[in-house]
């Protein structure tokens, strides 16, 4: 049944993947800029960008090109970033767990919080609570993320020295653990290294409280909403009547109910954050593939955008399948028809 | 090989053995920071092989600090104290000496010197490397045909250590040409397992896979995020370097390389905006260097093949309407030499010199209405956005102050990417740019930037037989009076035709820890690792 889901699910994805796929080949062939004259150096004459045109495969025709992509995608073969020098599928296999790291932290806390002040706050509504909370994620998620994170540099590290400086996911003389997930915390966990799990750890949390504070407000406010429809319900007024425990009340009966439109956000939230991390990257010289894509972008390095895109584009079909399954864990009444 | 970690490990460990007390481990923590540079900038290198297609700045300094040459230049002081890469005077580096006659030189290799593998550095090697640059084309080859370098068969093995290059003309570029980052020496042998018949000179390998014997090893290297480099123990090619390890971390904002720096967790950066260094310069909490970048200058270019940039009278009211004093004050800071206000005939054969140009809008608005614009036109300046901090304010200042003579001036930003490929076209009727020559000679200048030639760095398309012959008669000739003659010769003829009018010679700003010595100026403005210290 479930795996019937996925297949379904995994099929319909294709057509959509195939679009991915054309749209980033005309897209980075459309940007303004010209690859062969970037690489050719400062010192280029015109043949010598001819030169590296050639090199770079870039005078064939576009049918051509595009033609080769494909095959070399097939292959698994993403093409060589001429900005790092390294083949685009280890640069993304290297990036992607950090980015991965940092959203799903950030995310983490925005949940955390986001849910905690959403249920208070309907708890009470129209109460000073319910204002604070307004307040906090009306803030966050005004604040761009660049600027809090600059701000939480600037007090945490600058001033009050608190925090470990933002040199990506560990300070300079730590070497990363052994290579197991990607992800710093796990894999230090794993080797039972406790030196560079705490390294790791002081390193993230800025990132990620930033990201953090930037997606509270979405999942707040749908909490809210959703828990304020459910209190009313007659379901909760009919346990009210017989007389359970609030605490019961509200965390077994209400919030499961509640939660269905905020799995939904919490989906939404995990893909914008996927793209609003590039700032937070960049901030925190944070070795992700946000900033690698944006780095490539400004190069007009053609290969990493369109692996980066590529990658993006599996990672939503990829969150969007593990979504609709969540839905049903949740509620099986919601049968989902491919 | 030392990290914080292994150094606490091993002090836990001892520790538990009672054997070490508090203060040692502390010492040799602090023993291992003292001889390891934490170095930060914006751009990461993306090579290690300075002959590789689109080899980056970054990758320079990878280059020069990974590879030896043949050469070095000696050092000298300059002006403020700080030491000065010196372009007069040749050093050994992998060549004990050599003796120059008019149709060759020959070098005498050390006989001691190995690559970082342990293989012997011969004779045969040199010759793989330069054939290399020649060949591979680019940058490389380019870099080596301003020396008249072009051609393997002028690069001649003699015996296992002793190599000879060929002369195809009198060029004095020649000798500092064999001194640059591009003829670096190469391990063949090694490079030579990682050819193959579509790649015969390795580009692919050498690229992450140093084959050099330098001073320093490369120990890790994760694109884009961080570069390693520890000493090379069996160094022969100079003094031993006191630093053990450089650790060099991508750190993309600004703010942060600062904050970084002033709380004494990285050593020395190049990265910062003029203000900040203005600032720290003030603040006193870390030494500031500035050196004027020799042979460079930003300039404002004039397309002198189309209307109205070319007529004359138009490009010297130009030339007197830019609010030089302003861009020194609001754009640079102090970080830069002011390049207006000489006399008005070159008094000596130096470049840059300052121009005799200074801002006189009466004058101009006289010159604008005698060439037949008295209300002015409508002209675009356009500039790199990829070095905008210091274009966009120059642009601005200089549209606010053509106005004022009628000029209506649209600002056009080309993204860094796009940069090259319009300059090429040279189609932009107003630019603002920067240039810099490696080789510090006036002439070098001139023929890329004002000969018929038209090179790309020519960006006014400026072609004036008079002045061509002035720069090819200083390039070739012997005679240091003809030299003199010929270098004020074409200063003023720039004066007098003005396609460029300059603003200011930039400063290669550095900003570093009180702690670090030995802090060298080049003229490829990168960090030399090998004179650096932390006392």
């Amino acid at each position: 049944m479930v795996l019937g889901l996925v297949a379904q699910r995994l099929a319909a994805a294709l057509p959509t993947l195939a679009g991915v796929v054309v749209v980033t080949f005309l897209l980075t062939r459309a940007l303004p800029g010209d690859p062969a004259a970037y690489f050719a150096g400062p010192a280029a004459t015109r043949e010598a960008v001819e030169e590296i045109r050639r090199t770079l495969g870039l005078d064939q025709p576009l049918w051509l090109q595009f033609l080769d992509y494909l095959g070399d995608l097939a292959r698994g073969d993403l093409g060589i970033s001429i900005t790092t020098g390294q083949p685009v599928l280890a640069d993304l296999a290297q990036r992607l767990p950090a980015s991965a790291e940092l959203t799903l932290l950030g995310l983490a806390i925005a949940a955390n919080f986001g849910v905690t002040m959403g249920v208070v706050a309907a708890l009470r509504p129209g109460s000073w609570v319910d204002h604070l909370c307004r307040m906090i994620a009306t803030a966050g998620v005004s604040l761009p993320t660049f600027f809090t994170g600059l701000l939480f540099v600037y007090v945490f590290y600058y001033v009050l020295g608190w925090a470990p400086a933002p040199l990506g996911r560990l300070d300079a003389f730590s070497s990363p653990p052994p290579h197991v997930t990607g992800f710093y915390l796990i894999d230090s966990a794993l080797a039972g290294d406790g030196e560079t799990f705490a390294a790791a750890a002081a390193q993230l949390a800025l990132p990620a409280l930033t990201l953090g504070i930037f997606a509270l407000a979405p999942i707040a406010r749908m909490t809210r909403g959703a828990m304020l429809a459910v209190m009313s319900s007659d379901f909760i007024r009919a346990a009210r009547a017989s007389g359970l425990a609030r605490r019961t009340l509200v965390l077994r009966y209400a919030l499961r109910n509640a939660l269905l439109p905020v799995v939904t956000t919490l989906g939404m939230v995990l893909s914008f954050l996927l793209g609003a991390n590039v700032l937070v990257e960049k901030v925190f010289a944070w070795p992700g593939i946000g900033s690698y894509a944006v780095e490539a972008l400004i190069a007009s390095d053609y290969a990493p955008v369109q692996g980066f895109v590529l990658t993006m584009g599996v990672l939503y079909v990829t969150l969007n399948l593990l979504i609709d399954l969540a839905y049903q864990a949740i509620d099986p009444r919601v049968r989902i028809e491919a | 090989m030392i990290s914080r970690r292994h150094v606490l490990k091993a002090g836990t460990a001892a520790a538990a053995g009672a054997a070490l007390s508090a203060p040692a481990i502390r010492g040799a923590a602090a023993q291992a920071r003292r001889e390891t540079l934490l170095l930060v900038s914006e751009n990461p290198p993306n090579s290690t092989d300075i002959h590789g297609v689109g080899a980056n700045r970054p990758a320079y300094e990878a280059s020069w600090n990974l590879y030896d040459r043949l050469m070095t230049f000696g050092v000298k002081k300059d002006a403020n104290g700080v030491d000065h890469y010196d372009y007069t005077r040749l050093e050994p580096e992998l060549a004990e000496e050599w003796i120059l006659t008019p149709t060759s030189v020959t070098f005498k290799l050390r006989r001691d010197a190995t690559f970082h593998d342990g293989t012997p550095v011969t004779a045969e090697d040199v010759k793989w490397s330069f054939d290399r640059a020649v060949s591979v084309g680019g940058f490389p080859t380019f870099q080596m045909r301003a020396g008249s370098l072009e051609k393997p068969e002028q690069f001649v093995v003699v015996d296992r250590h002793t190599f000879r290059v060929d002369f195809i003309r009198t060029d004095k570029l020649t000798m500092p040409d064999l001194a640059v980052p591009v003829p670096a020496i190469y391990n063949s042998g090694l490079a030579k397992k990682h050819a193959t018949a579509a790649d015969p000179w390795a580009m692919e390998w050498l690229r992450a896979n140093p084959a050099a014997g330098g001073a320093f090893r490369l120990e890790r290297w994760v694109p884009g995020q961080e570069m390693v480099f520890a000493r090379f123990d069996g160094w022969k090619s100079g003094r031993r370097p006191a630093l053990a390890r450089v650790i060099w971390r991508i750190v993309p904002q600004a703010g942060n390389r600062r904050a970084l720096l002033e709380r004494g967790d990285a050593d020395i950066s190049f990265d910062l905006p003029p203000k900040d260094f203005q600032e720290l310069a003030a603040a006193r909490r870390l030494k500031i260097v500035g050196t004027p970048v020799e042979n460079a200058m930003q300039y404002i270019g004039m397309n002198v093949t189309r209307p109205p940039f070319n007529d004359v009278r138009v490009r010297r009211a130009i030339a007197h309407a830019i609010p030089y004093q302003r861009i020194m004050e609001q754009v640079t800071f102090g970080t830069a030499v002011p390049l207006f206000g000489g006399p008005a005939e070159p008094t000596e054969p130096v470049w840059p010199q300052p121009s005799p140009f200074v801002t006189d809008l009466d004058r101009a608005r006289a010159l604008l209405a005698e060439a037949g614009y008295p209300n002015g036109f409508e002209t675009t300046l356009s500039f790199d956005l990829g070095l905008a901090s210091l274009n966009e304010p120059i642009a601005v200042l200089v549209a606010e102050s053509l106005a004022r003579l009628g000029i209506r001036v649209t600002i056009n930003k080309i993204p860094g990417a796009n940069w090259r490929n319009e300059l090429l076209k040279k189609e932009l009727p107003l630019i603002t740019n920067t240039f810099g020559g490696w080789l510090n000679f006036p002439d070098y200048f001139f023929f890329w930037a004002y000969h018929g030639q038209n090179a790309v760095f020519n960006t006014m398309s400026y072609q004036n037989p008079e002045m061509d012959a002035l720069i090819d008669r200083s390039r070739f000739t012997q005679d240091e009076a003809e030299y003199r003659a010929a270098v004020k010769g074409f200063i003023a003829k720039a004066w007098e035709d003005v396609p460029r009018v300059p603003l200011f010679q930039p400063k290669l700003m550095v900003a570093m820890r009180e702690n670090v010595e030995g802090y060298r100026y080049w003229f490829h403005r990168q960090l030399d690792y090998r004179v650096l210290a932390k006392v």
